[in-house]
């Protein structure tokens, strides 16, 4: 069932123009941690904050593809089951009791990730796990982890580059698949990450520079890890004073967490992105839009004729003794028939006789 | 995921009836208290649809039955599906039988319809389709951990032909149960967790516990006494066990608030009955422990082989929740003397040897009963990456050797298939059954390891069905008014009653290369080759010439002014 919500019908007739020339119709959002071990429990956190604020903002489950490289929520060494925290003292829990992840613990891959971006993934996929979006959606692509100069690590065994990356959104502008698409990426030299990019509408942010380390924000002594990232903590506290009407845009995004707070040098990328990142709203990206259409038409619903059919049915015998001793199991390789075998070498050594004569006969016997 | 729309607007005004439309809905909760101090509370919430599913039929018109599921079973020809996602091991010796048992991890066993032609694809496909509802890496189930059991797991439901060629059972003992899978499973709730016992599904204090297990279990079931008809049922059940120092601190006093941290208000108005059972049998003169507010209500039922004492509170009588308009149910112990009857039938299971190249598997099959025997179908589907030696298979009981009556045995391929045994033991009296087979380790290439191969591998539980004689007569009329818990295996015979049992499973380490390994030998063979492959080069192409050295400042302004003038340079 479709939705559609008009929210600007109330507003004034300048918001209306805004709302005409953002240019999307739907917000899709692509949240993917990919650091393993429980070590790593702050990239989960920052994953799920972002989580967190996108789904309070709007934009619903079916359109969000999570992607938790590890479980840190119900991991044995977490004294607190079924929950995530990102603030210290374990003031706000980012797991939620409503929440579902994607794709989780080694489905977490350079190759499902492209897949999901580039839209090419085996037919037998379910919805819940594609991105289908359109060319009128606008795309948040949040990527956390460990990284380096040119390429981010998934779960300690693989890594993509800042290349892959750049053709995997070249090929999204080809197929159409983005109006729109910010990419944040929180990680060490994260600014390399977004440096070959060279689709059009890109907006990239990157928690620090090349050759600077992003660092973590605070320890909890209870739990014994550090709980966030400084950027993504910064960001989320920003993220909490944004609600579905709000009209900051995206110059204030870019001031979140400045070099005195995060101790690295946040950085973005406008140059690909063709409207003024001042006249676009954070909730283009963070928020949803919905329209609603209501119809006045009714449909009648018939109940459907019933047969009643007259065999009789029974339960069946868990465990029928008799039945499986006597039950022979099915050959499904064929063998030769016996005596094939002998046949077919009593054929080959006449021929050989025939041929070459019965003198060799002795030799054999 | 899935993403249920639930129409219960319209519902919250409309009175209760019994049978709407062909639906009916039941939710009922039993509260078991263990002797070691922890309680068990199992739910189970069941949804009756009168509908025929089989032979193609579309149905399009959902009530109460989710559209997830029906479309799942319409789609791919499903004539029974049991999931079940695990977490924690449920400890026979200590917590007695389970209601319904489950291994650790997720397990998903189906039974296709005859109609089906390509079994494996579609099993395929609808392991995916799984894996987005539940949002669990279903998709990881392929032909390498999938096995055809020749003899177990028969059908549940109701049924005349079993060919075992539409069954495939499949289990995921690494798989992860948390919050993620809890949401989905609860949206499938026709009153979803808003309203009945569901509100009481908080996932902080579920997943807080010993064992918490949840499954779903679809199968054809008789629609009346004639059983001339089906209907499907839908049974969605959550077992949990808690642990008394995690969850009560200690002290032996439970309550609804202190398990879930909710109290109850209002059964869900789209179900016909919602119950809560608490187990009283050890307690007939209440002088083990006791349960305010009390109520008048008692019923007996014959599970598991014993006959079992309830005290009942039903939800649907505004009496219930009293002047307070909420029920917050309190067991409060006393002492703590008494025996728990001992379970007839427990197992085992654990890997002997030493070292990363050979292994021996012990399978130990316990039959408690003093002077009566039973035979038990063992189940073992054990990853193609371990490879039993069959020759040495030992069955002894007592000591002795005990042959098995029926063997199925289907050996592995290599990143194929997995290893099937099935075995029919007859278990003496009073004894232990150990079944060993050697197994060698295989070394798998190195992009099939997981990003962690130092945890190691796991191999699923091996199942053990069994019928139990039974200590009081069992109740064969399957149409009777039952409890929900009691009526879950489908009773042919009084002296016995079907158990399942499942082992632990194993976790063995496989020998795990030095990953780093490639890395070091393009470094080390790339510097060999630039150091030696380039000087020998220079030295042999390399070709010295005269250089002038650049003249000074004052030279070069002149010769510039030299060139102008058409006067050779300096």
């Amino acid at each position: 069932i479709f939705f559609f919500y008009s929210i600007h019908l109330l507003h004034t007739a300048d918001n209306a123009g805004q709302f005409f020339s953002s240019g999307h119709t739907n917000n899709w959002a692509v949240l993917v941690c990919t650091s393993r071990f429980w070590f790593n429990y702050r990239h989960v956190a920052n994953t799920l904050s972002v989580y967190r604020s996108v789904k309070r903002l709007g934009i619903p489950d079916s359109h969000i593809v999570l992607m938790l490289a590890d479980d840190m929520a119900c991991n044995h060494r977490n004294p607190k089951p079924a929950t995530v925290f990102s603030h210290k003292n374990m003031e706000l829990n980012v797991y939620g009791d409503d929440v579902e992840v994607d794709y989780r613990g080694y489905e977490v891959t350079v190759e499902n990730f492209l897949r999901v971006l580039t839209g090419r993934l085996p037919p037998s996929t379910p919805r819940s796990k594609r991105l289908l979006s359109d060319d009128r959606s606008n795309i948040l692509i949040y990527l956390t982890g460990h990284g380096g100069n040119g390429f981010l690590k998934f779960q300690d065994s693989e890594e993509i580059s800042n290349v892959e990356l750049a053709d995997a959104f070249e090929q999204m502008w080809q197929k159409r698949r983005y109006n729109e698409l910010l990419f944040i990426i929180d990680t060490c030299q994260g600014a390399s990450m977004y440096e070959r990019f060279y689709s059009p509408n890109l907006m990239a942010l990157a928690s620090s520079q090349v050759g600077e380390d992003s660092l973590s924000h605070q320890p909890d002594l209870a739990i014994g890890v550090h709980l966030m990232d400084r950027y993504t903590f910064y960001l989320l506290e920003f993220l909490e004073d944004i609600h579905p009407a709000s009209k900051t845009n995206m110059n204030d995004l870019f001031k979140v967490c400045p070099k005195s707070q995060c101790v690295s040098t946040p950085g973005h990328r406008t140059d690909l992105f063709l409207r003024d990142p001042g006249s676009v709203l954070i909730t283009d990206f963070f928020g949803s839009v919905r329209k609603v259409e209501i119809t006045m038409e009714t449909i009648n619903l018939t109940d459907p004729i019933k047969q009643v059919e007259q065999r009789k049915y029974s339960y069946v015998d868990q465990l029928p003794v008799s039945e499986i001793i006597h039950q022979k199991p099915k050959q499904k390789d064929w063998h030769p028939p016996d005596g094939f075998i002998l046949g077919l070498w009593t054929l080959i050594l006449l021929v050989f006789f025939k041929l070459y004569g019965m003198k060799h006969l002795k030799h054999i016997f | 995921c899935a993403t249920g729309i639930n129409m219960q607007a319209a519902h919250w005004l409309a009175p209760r009836m019994t049978r709407q439309c062909g639906n009916d809905f039941q939710e009922e909760l039993v509260i078991r208290p263990l002797h070691s101090g922890d309680i068990y509370a199992s739910f189970q919430f069941r949804t009756v649809w009168e509908t025929d599913f089989m032979r193609g039929n579309k149905v399009s018109h959902y009530r109460l039955f989710p559209k997830s599921l029906g479309q799942v079973i319409s789609k791919f020809s499903v004539r029974e599906l049991h999931i079940s996602f695990t977490q924690g091991y449920w400890r026979t010796m200590q917590w007695g039988q389970p209601f319904q048992p489950s291994p650790p991890g997720a397990e998903l066993w189906v039974w296709f319809q005859d109609s089906v032609t390509d079994v494996d694809g579609t099993w395929k496909e609808l392991t995916n389709v799984l894996s987005g509802i539940f949002c669990a890496s279903l998709n990881f189930i392929d032909s390498t951990n999938t096995v055809q059991p020749s003899a177990s797991f028969k059908p549940l439901g109701i049924g005349n032909e079993t060919d075992h060629r539409f069954l495939r059972y499949a289990t995921l003992p690494r798989e992860i149960v948390c919050t993620e899978n809890l949401t989905p499973w609860k949206k499938l709730l026709p009153c979803g967790s808003k309203a009945g016992l569901a509100v009481l599904l908080k996932s902080e204090k579920l997943f807080h516990s010993s064992f918490h297990s949840q499954a779903v279990h679809i199968r054809p079931v008789c629609q009346d006494w004639q059983c001339k008809t089906t209907s499907w049922e839908l049974r969605q059940t959550l077992n949990v066990v808690f642990d008394l120092h995690n969850s009560a601190q200690g002290k032996r006093e439970w309550s609804l608030f202190k398990m879930f941290s909710r109290t109850l208000t209002e059964a869900c108005p789209l179900a016909s009955s919602s119950k809560i059972y608490i187990d009283i049998t050890d307690n007939p003169q209440g002088e083990q422990f006791e349960v305010s507010p009390a109520t008048p209500l008692l019923s007996q039922a014959v599970v598991l082989g014993d006959r079992r004492t309830f005290s009942v509170y039903d939800l649907t009588q505004q009496i219930t929740f009293g002047t307070v308009r909420s029920l917050n149910l309190l067991i409060r112990w006393k002492s703590s003397e008494g025996d728990m009857l001992r379970p007839l039938l427990h197992a085992e299971r654990y890997v002997a040897g030493y070292g990363l190249q050979t292994g021996e598997i012990h399978t130990l099959m316990y039959n408690n009963h003093p002077y009566r025997s039973f035979p038990v179908l063992l189940l073992d589907s054990v990853p193609w990456y371990l490879r039993l030696y069959i020759h040495t298979l030992t069955v002894t009981s007592k000591g002795k050797d005990n042959k098995p009556s029926y063997i199925h045995y289907q050996p592995s391929k290599d990143r194929l298939r997995p290893h099937l045994l099935e075995m029919l033991v007859q278990l003496p009296p009073n004894s232990v059954t150990e079944v060993t087979v050697q197994f060698e380790r295989a070394l798998l290439k190195w992009t099939e390891y997981t990003p962690d191969p130092n945890h190691g591998f796991y191999v699923g539980s091996s199942v053990i069905s069994s019928l139990v004689p039974s200590i009081v007569a069992m109740d064969t009329n399957s149409t009777r008014e039952r409890p929900l818990f009691s009526s879950f295996f489908p009773c042919k015979e009084e002296s016995s009653y079907f158990v399942r049992v499942y082992t632990e499973p194993l976790l063995v380490n496989l020998p795990t290369p030095d990953f780093s390994m490639p890395y070091n030998v393009i470094c080390l063979t790339c510097t060999v080759v630039a150091v030696g492959y380039g000087s020998l080069y220079n030295l042999l192409t390399r070709s010295f010439q005269i250089e002038e050295p650049s003249p000074g400042l004052a030279k070069r302004i002149a010769n510039i002014i030299r060139k102008m003038r058409g006067v050779p340079p300096l």
